[in-house]
């Protein structure tokens, strides 16, 4: 009889409802939008094997430059993102003790309260030509006339990084704490300055936490669909909204499939590029998350 | 500035230092000077301030009050990095993501050396600490003892007027840390920088040190050497802490003479001072004489019968704890190394003896 067999059955149990939820809805949609992918109609309900969608994604410019647009500016938000939230870890992990802390934690995560489509509705209500800041700048005399804050490159970014900073702070956050003080005191005692203590000391600590955070907002950015089209109106050129049309408007779920499949193409390559860049490990990013 | 010889062998010199904060002082008032080239030790037990003098001294709290003048240098306003003090931190604070190598040499970097002269230092430095060989090592690769070596070799190769270390024995074990206490006698006998050792181990503090200072309640209760702190204990505390000691309540009746609260009278050191009322008094397990027969103890000052309790055999330190027959009092009494009275039973009568001057009584 073998002894381990009872408890290989539990943990198989325990594993069940995971195993089940990614083969049942991420394995299975998955293999099923591939497959869709490599097939053209040739008639009605009529399909043959073919490259022809991957082919009209290179043969179109507008795709090809809405899918480069798309990684480029996820690029800057992931960038941006890690500058804004490294200096709130910061605080929250080192400085803040105690009941400080639990509020400083309180209201990074208060604004998830609301869904986020309220969220971006709210953005609207105060960016819109008629909405409170342009009328305040222009109250101010700051500006001429109200000027329309939407559908501005600028405006996506700011909404892109206000939508996944918390992805970054919580890695981060974590990654902080577990830095000793003794460390950077060691450090600082040894001669070190503060850019060299943050350069040789906390950034090779935090490295993994960095990473992890980086990998998330990536990824929820480049896949975001409500922020882009809300805040950068019909025209913000953002890939997501392109798959959408391909399945919702055109019916045309061969060539949206093609597109989903080139997405999770461009994320898996670019964060693999990420982690090979900086000598990361994705599972030491990962038990950091 | 005008230099007396007996200033420049001054490396460190602690001014009227204090620390408050909300509620209580952790520093009151302390002055101290330190030797060039001494080993020094602040002893005491947790909680007494020792902890925050040394951050003091090395830069990471800034007194309330006084001054600290470091190689005949104020350190008034002077930051961490930029003190000629370096700082062995209780867990060591070796920084993991580097190698054994660049750790040691860390701080010549920062100093804006070479990559071969800091090769060369840091390598000859790891020789000097009995780690040849390891700059390669990560730090993980290392056992305690090493890495004890490896945080010493980083702050010694900066060459530091003071070196503090900062309890850095206390995470190993007993053998190690046994071991290590030799060691790092011998290395600073060996190198002759300066190194101010805190630490509430007693041992430590008296095999290691030239000059001890017992730390409580954020002041000295006394400053010198081992042997001194040992023998002429300044105070109660003093004589409580440092060393085993049996302690007895005694009333004071007059010069050299007392009662303890069992009732048993007892003839004492001549008093200092005030020579009445309630004191505390105390008598090392190792003065007090035990024979099974009376006429070995008939010389000494007070003779006591008394019925062995338990025997706590620990080899050379083995004791033997016994009442006193007539009023019950307790009393610890150290086995003679020689292995006689090893055999002692529970329930035996002894003689025990003590002599007036080992029996010191202190105002608390």
């Amino acid at each position: 009889m073998n002894v381990l067999a009872p408890r290989r059955l539990g943990l198989f149990l325990l594993l069940a409802p995971a195993v089940l939820w990614l083969a049942l809805l991420i394995l299975l949609p998955h293999v099923e939008v591939g497959l869709l992918s490599f097939r053209e109609r040739v008639g009605p309900g009529e399909f043959a094997p073919s490259l022809k969608q991957y082919l009209t994604f290179f043969d179109e410019p507008l795709y090809w430059h809405t899918f480069v647009r798309t990684a480029l500016m996820s690029l800057v938000v992931t960038v941006l993102a890690l500058l804004l939230a490294f200096p709130v870890a910061w605080s929250i992990a080192k400085v803040a003790r105690g009941r400080v802390r639990a509020l400083m934690m309180a209201a990074i995560l208060l604004p998830f309260w609301a869904s986020e489509l309220v969220r971006m509705l709210g953005w609207l209500i105060l960016l819109r030509g008629s909405g409170v800041v342009p009328q305040l700048l222009f109250q101010l005399g700051l500006t001429a006339e109200p000027v329309e804050l939407l559908y501005h490159d600028a405006t996506i970014l700011v909404g892109l990084i206000y939508s996944s900073l918390l992805f970054m702070l919580v890695p981060l956050i974590n990654a902080l704490e577990t830095l000793d003080d003794s460390l950077i005191e060691a450090a600082y005692d040894l001669g070190g300055n503060r850019l060299d203590i943050l350069r040789r000391i906390v950034v090779p600590h935090a490295a993994p936490g960095i990473a992890a955070g980086c990998i998330m907002v990536f990824m929820l950015t480049l896949g975001n669909y409500l922020t882009p089209v809300i805040l950068g109106g019909k025209n913000s050129m953002w890939f997501t909204e392109q798959i959408y049309t391909q399945f919702i408007t055109r019916f045309n779920w061969e060539q949206g499939s093609a597109f989903a499949f080139l997405l999770l193409g461009l994320s898996s390559l670019l964060v693999w590029l990420g982690l090979k860049l900086t000598g990361q490990r994705f599972a030491d990013s990962m038990r950091r998350t | 500035m005008p230099h007396t010889p007996q200033h420049d062998a001054i490396d460190l010199s602690v001014r009227g230092v204090s620390k408050h904060y909300t509620g209580f002082t952790a520093v009151d008032q302390l002055s101290l000077d330190v030797a060039k080239g001494s080993f020094f030790s602040i002893l005491g037990p947790s909680g007494c301030g020792k902890t925050t003098l040394l951050r003091m001294i090395a830069g990471f709290i800034a007194p309330d009050d006084g001054d600290i003048v470091i190689g005949g240098q104020s350190m008034r306003d002077v930051a961490p990095n930029r003190r000629p003090v370096n700082m062995v931190f209780q867990h060591l604070a070796l920084f993991p993501m580097m190698s054994v190598g660049d750790n040691v040499g860390y701080g010549l970097a920062r100093r804006g050396l070479g990559k071969a002269d800091i090769q060369r230092k840091s390598e000859a430095m790891l020789e000097r600490v009995g780690l040849p060989g390891t700059a390669g090592k990560r730090i993980d690769q290392l056992s305690g003892g090493q890495k004890q070596r490896v945080a010493i070799a980083r702050s010694l190769v900066l060459e530091p007027t003071l070196l503090l270390l900062d309890e850095p024995l206390g995470a190993l074990d007993l053998k190690l840390r046994e071991h290590m206490k030799l060691e790092l006698k011998q290395l600073q006998h060996e190198i002759g920088t300066t190194f101010v050792y805190i630490t509430h181990d007693q041992s430590e503090a008296l095999v290691m040190s030239d000059q001890v200072a017992v730390m409580n309640k954020g002041r000295f209760e006394q400053v010198g050497t081992p042997q001194q702190l040992y023998y002429q204990p300044a105070s109660a505390f003093v004589a409580g802490f440092v060393g085993n000691s049996n302690r007895l309540e005694v009333s004071l009746s007059g010069a050299g003479e007392g009662v303890a609260a069992s009732g048993l009278p007892l003839r004492l050191a001549a008093q200092h001072g005030d020579a009445s009322g309630q004191q505390a008094l105390f008598i090392r397990p190792e003065t007090i004489a035990l024979s099974r027969r009376e006429a070995d103890v008939a010389e000494y000052d007070n003779r006591l019968s008394c019925r062995v309790e338990t025997l706590f055999f620990d080899g050379a330190n083995s004791t033997v704890q016994v009442r006193d027959a007539r009023y019950g009092t307790p009393l610890q009494v150290a086995l003679p190394h020689t292995g006689q009275h090893a055999d002692l039973q529970p329930g035996e009568t002894v003689y025990l003896g003590i002599r007036a001057e080992h029996a010191k009584a202190y105002r608390e």
